[in-house]
């Protein structure tokens, strides 16, 4: 087990199964036709993103350097979290960019009863140390634990 | 981050529930990046990238219903992105049925929610809202609170604007009260070029091929072209400012730039020139083979890369008055050259609702029509994204369109080829 210190972005805590992109992360692209087409898994639509392409998203510890793309993109995120659609939690290696910030916050101030923490600024290394289907814990505080 | 009691007020709830949470999600939003404050916005009208009536957007018209509900509606009216759909624009049954029964159910309900919002008039759907005849240009240093990225990027490199690269929804919050957090290409440390890059190509380098690169190289950065005003001159009249329209929207999909500067050219850059460029700042040299491989790295994904293109797409971002008009020259003499009398792929020419009208009041318009190009104020981009329209072999000289959809990328001259001689 690692223990990495990262910036609370928005709040909680929760525990899930690690999914891993060390490429940029285009919002759009990845949700857009899992979120149009219903698909329960929410499959990642974005045929440019060779770790994610095709591997389901709801549920899972989304760990990433940054989201990329259309600015479109936060409120893509935001749609996500409101359909109960979203990954568990967004773990940036990366101070988080623009788009992600907005769709994080969105959720956490405008959708009731949805829960996605995000932390920033993990660090090259949490990238280089996570990998699919780890075990990952984020506690209060910014504290993300991997095993 | 320090606020006024004004803005205390508000987040305190003094003004209501909901322009509590208004303020929340800014203060939210500038704390994610060290904002140490607000600022007013201070353009005289907003742009909003949301313009679809998207069925599975449900969540953002609840949202924007919930600001209405509250009467918390922006003081400052605004345009908005195109619209997704328009009848002249070619497509098949199965395709429309997908356009109309499962994707923009909600376009006549969602544009009813613009126009109570505060949507400038019916015609205000452009993403180059900033064009003379949709009106909607800011000054150089008014703040903003746009987001889309292709005139947010115009607005601060051509027009010396101040905006980031914010999100949808964001971008009318902060209109609705007024303030936007001061960070990143707000300040002056922000605007700084942390790229250098020379241009030393042998020939005009194409716009959308050169912001590719440069897009793709800085990222989020912010670059200083030096030898680009060799080709473009140094003065931003409508070539240059088409240029750079054409040019920046590339920086700004295919790697996520905000802001450039030109030397000689642009605002910023003609006042301060070098003093722009921070200390340790990385160099790009672009030359003409530089270009080449940039243009061969772009994958395509066609499921046959020899089909015949069924449709071409020649605007996005849309086309100014100018360009339409230069088009029409150029179609008129090479169908000449070819024999043709119309083009050989359907093709269609996009662009602002207010350009459209200007260009039919001129002799141009009947002679466009005449090589059988439409005209249309549609977004591609959201023709593309019906599944039934990514799987057919579209062509585009817009590296934006490229890089979100399935279109293929031509040069404006091989577009031209092979829409007037079905060459490649």
């Amino acid at each position: 087990m690692k223990q990495f210190q990262g910036r609370v972005v928005t709040p909680g805590e929760v525990t899930a199964e690690a999914l891993v992109t060390r490429e940029g992360f285009n919002t759009l692209a990845s949700f857009q036709m899992a979120l149009q087409f219903g698909d329960k898994e929410v499959k990642c639509g974005d045929q440019n993103n060779h770790d994610l392409h095709g591997k389901p998203m709801i549920g899972k510890a989304l760990c990433l350097p940054q989201t990329i793309g259309s600015t479109t993109g936060g409120l893509v995120l935001y749609c996500a979290c409101a359909m109960q659609k979203n990954p568990a939690c967004m773990l940036f290696a990366n101070h988080i960019d623009s788009l992600a910030a907005a769709g994080a916050i969105l959720a956490d101030v405008w959708v009731d009863g949805v829960s996605m923490p995000v932390v920033d600024s993990l660090g090259d290394e949490f990238l280089d140390y996570v990998k699919d289907g780890m075990k990952i814990t984020v506690k209060a505080g910014g504290v993300v634990e991997v095993e | 981050m320090i606020l006024t009691k004004e803005q205390q007020a508000i987040l305190d709830g003094e003004k209501g529930e909901t322009l509590a949470k208004v303020m929340k999600t800014l203060v939210m939003y500038g704390d994610a990046f060290e904002a140490e404050k607000l600022v007013p916005v201070t353009s005289k009208y907003n742009h909003l990238v949301t313009s679809f009536g998207l069925k599975v957007m449900a969540p953002v018209y609840d949202l924007m219903q919930q600001l209405l509900d509250a009467g918390v509606a922006s003081e400052q009216k605004f345009s908005v992105d195109p619209r997704p759909l328009d009848k002249n624009v070619p497509a098949n049954i199965l395709q429309k049925l997908v356009f109309n029964k499962f994707m923009y159910t909600k376009q006549g309900f969602y544009e009813e929610q613009l126009e109570k919002l505060g949507l400038m008039d019916k015609d205000a759907f452009s993403c180059t809202c900033y064009m003379d005849e949709v009106g909607n240009k800011p000054k150089k240093g008014d703040v903003l609170s746009w987001a889309e990225s292709s005139a947010v990027v115009y607005a601060n490199s051509v027009l010396g604007a101040r905006c980031n690269r914010n999100s949808g929804i964001i971008d009318i919050m902060g209109s609705i009260v007024g303030y936007v957090p001061y960070f990143g290409l707000l300040t002056d440390e922000g605007r700084k070029a942390t790229w250098i890059v020379k241009v030393q190509t042998k020939k005009k380098p194409e716009a959308q091929l050169l912001g590719s690169a440069i897009g793709m190289k800085v990222m989020e950065d912010v670059p200083y072209v030096i030898g680009l005003d060799e080709w473009i001159g140094t003065e931003l009249d409508d070539a240059a400012c088409a240029y750079l329209k054409d040019f920046g929207a590339a920086t700004a999909s295919n790697g996520a730039v905000g802001l450039y500067h030109i030397d000689n050219l642009t605002p910023e850059a003609k006042e301060m020139g070098k003093a722009l460029i921070a200390e340790g700042a990385k160099e790009y040299i672009i030359d003409d083979a530089e270009l080449e491989r940039v243009q061969k790295s772009y994958p395509v994904v066609w499921k046959n890369p020899d089909a015949t293109p069924k449709l071409c797409f020649v605007g996005c971002p849309h086309l100014s008055l100018e360009q339409l008009k230069d088009w029409t020259d150029k179609i008129e003499q090479a169908l000449k050259q070819s024999g043709a009398k119309k083009v050989c792929i359907p093709t269609v020419f996009t662009a602002a609702p207010k350009v459209l009208e200007a260009f039919e009041k001129t002799e141009y318009a009947a002679r466009l029509k005449a090589t059988g190009v439409i005209t249309s104020y549609i977004c591609p981009l959201m023709y593309m994204n019906n599944p039934f329209c990514k799987k057919m072999p579209v062509i585009t000289s817009s590296n934006k369109l490229r890089t979100y959809t399935s279109a293929r990328y031509y040069t404006d001259g091989e577009i031209l080829n092979a829409i007037t001689k079905g060459g490649k």
